[in-house]
């Protein structure tokens, strides 16, 4: 092959390497589920209107129960019918088949080019009905309304709120290209909410989830930006010369604690009103403060700082004032997450050697170490609690796992190529 | 002539463990590694040169451009401390920016990828900051040197083991 030739190939490798996808779709597979899942049959939904359904319901909602490690769907194969009203279903056939619960419903369509779901919960073991909802929808929204679907059938049987109508954000790394991408709680709907060449890092959601704080880096070093998803209009928040990184979203939304760094590269946490863009320094010491994390009543901030040697966790007023160390179990206890309920944190621990999740009590401060990693990072707490989603490594390369928050329950998201690290739940995407 | 030998062993060995365990590795994109300081027992006996002697001046810029070659400075797991070994190599460069104003730095302070993201931010800027200290006291003015903190986010190698760490646990000098 000629020289011309070969460069020319050569040329067209690095091409189609370029523009080859990058998206790190992601896949649930559970790795540990409760021995005694509640074994439930999601009946394939009916459809009133002409040709094909447009869409499959009963298979959205059966993932989505499956995928909470609580729920066994049985198979459609071994389904000796398929009710789609409340009066064909017969609860002595459900039994026998081993199924304590029966979802069934029927997609209809309305006026206008619209759509309404119907659908029934029963109990099968006692022969009665649970819930029966009638949900309008449109063909864009017939995945969000599955979900809806899968969070009233989850409350009705566990008494917790669902959390599959959320989303989560996190980091893509795939040959130095950096992703932030937002995808819905079961890794469907992709979206890059920015693409760069230099580290993306840290995403925090807004409490109402329309925005998203994050970390870019460029030549002159890292910045704290604030992106509306929607629209994709962001605005730099803090540049400073040295660090300006871990923002976390006050619940109330109006500031934006950081982690800034001052002439002489000492890290401390402060807090910056979003509106008159004013910053004022929270802690001031030292030590590296990082990290922060809201309580839910906004009155303190929990974070990370090495002062006493290793990194631990404080909480100090939002206000100001002395912290309080809060975590003495080990060496290393850093980048804490208070749980929906405040009753613990979740933070990164060392569990002799191994970078682990753990949960602190604050009350006792025992800490449960959950994960069996070894360089398990950024835990996030789903809004209902039951689940933390977290990154890890697999062979050589990140991926996101989350864990219940009982640690009987593991999954593993699954990402085709590159690394995928920094997962973060959405708060409640309604009120 | 044998009892010659083993002394001459043992003082290579103590030598080596002198050098305080570091490897002796290169790094790729970062110039050499300092060399561990000679005790005068090792110094080595120089073939006579067949080539005309160098002047103590050319002598100076060689060793000088040999330190400037140096470019990454690795630290212990959750340290900061700069090792003793490269305060030639932060004296070369602190002479070489001090004689030229105009020369711009960026240093880089990097960790391995144990523990969270953002502390090893503070980890990392604490790295850069140490070294930007030890210039500034030899003389180079704060608006040459500037630091940024990419913590775990740019592993110069790519493994998971503790090779790969203590290769990640670095503060990189970039002349721009």
């Amino acid at each position: 092959m000629s020289q011309t030739a070969r460069i020319f190939v050569f040329a067209l490798l690095l091409c189609s390497a370029w523009s080859a996808p990058v998206r790190a779709e992601l896949t649930v597979v559970i790795r540990e589920g409760v021995t005694n899942a509640i074994p439930v049959a999601v009946v394939p939904f009916g459809w009133t209107g002409a040709d094909a359904t447009p869409f499959d319901f009963a298979e959205v909602v059966a993932n989505d129960l499956a995928r909470s490690g609580r729920f066994a769907p049985m198979d459609r194969a071994d389904m000796v019918s398929r009710p789609t009203s409340a009066a064909a279903v017969d609860f002595s056939d459900w039994r026998l088949l081993g199924a304590e619960i029966v979802v069934i419903g029927t997609l209809k369509p309305v006026a206008a080019g619209g759509y309404a779901v119907d659908f029934q919960l029963f109990d099968a073991v006692r022969g009665s009905q649970m819930l029966a909802y009638t949900l309008p929808t449109d063909r864009q929204g017939f995945r969000a309304t599955a979900h809806r679907i899968s969070d009233l059938v989850y409350e009705a049987l566990t008494g917790e709120r669902g959390a599959f109508s959320t989303r989560i954000a996190y980091v893509s790394v795939d040959d130095g290209r950096y992703e932030l991408i937002v995808a819905d709680a079961d890794g469907a709907n992709q979206q890059v909410v920015v693409r760069s060449t230099e580290p993306l890092m840290s995403p925090s959601w807004s409490p109402d989830s329309t925005q998203l704080a994050y970390v870019a880096f460029s030549e002159y070093g890292s910045s704290v930006y604030v992106q509306e998803l929607a629209s994709g209009n962001r605005r730099e928040i803090s540049a400073r010369p040295g660090v300006n990184g871990a923002p976390a979203w006050s619940p109330d939304g109006r500031r934006l604690a950081l982690a800034l760094s001052d002439n002489w590269g000492n890290v401390d946490v402060h807090i910056t009103t979003l509106d008159s863009g004013e910053t004022q320094r929270l802690t001031n010491h030292p030590a590296i403060d990082t990290e922060p994390a809201w309580s839910e009543s906004g009155d303190e901030v929990y974070f990370t700082s090495d002062r006493a040697g290793g990194p631990q966790v404080y909480r100090v007023a939002a206000s100001g004032g002395t912290p309080q160390r809060v975590t003495f179990e080990g060496n290393y206890n850093a980048r804490p997450r208070l749980a929906p309920n405040q009753s613990k944190l979740a933070v990164v621990h060392n569990d002799r050697g191994r970078y682990r999740i753990a949960l602190v009590d604050l009350r006792s401060g025992a800490t449960q170490v959950l994960t069996e990693g070894r360089l398990d990072e950024s835990p996030s707490f789903a809004p209902n609690g039951s689940m933390i989603i977290y990154a890890t490594e697999d062979q050589g390369a990140g991926v996101l796992a989350a864990v219940s928050t009982d640690g009987r329950i593991h999954q593993r998201l699954v990402s085709q190529a590159g690394d995928v690290r920094e997962p973060v739940w959405s708060p409640f995407l309604t009120p | 002539m044998k009892q010659l030998s083993t002394a001459a062993l043992l003082v290579c060995m103590l030598a080596i463990a002198a050098c305080g365990g570091r490897k002796a590795t290169t790094d790729d994109d970062s110039g050499t590694v300092v060399e561990p300081p000679t005790t005068s027992e090792t110094t080595p006996i120089r073939p006579t040169p067949s080539q005309p002697e160098l002047t103590a001046e050319q002598r100076r810029q060689m060793e000088l451009q040999k330190l400037l070659a140096t470019r990454t400075l690795y630290f212990d797991y959750d340290e900061f401390e700069i090792k003793p070994d490269y305060m030639d190599v932060l004296a070369a460069h602190a002479s070489n920016l001090a004689d030229d104003r105009s020369q711009r730095i960026v240093i880089e302070g990097h960790c391995d990828e144990r523990g969270s993201r953002e502390y090893n931010i503070g980890l990392g800027e604490r790295r850069a900051q140490a070294v930007r200290r030890v210039l500034m006291l030899q003389g180079v003015s704060a608006s040459q040197i500037q630091t940024i903190s990419y913590g775990e986010e740019r592993p110069a190698a790519p493994g998971h083991n503790e090779q790969a760490w203590a290769r990640n646990r670095r503060a990189e000098i970039v002349y721009r």
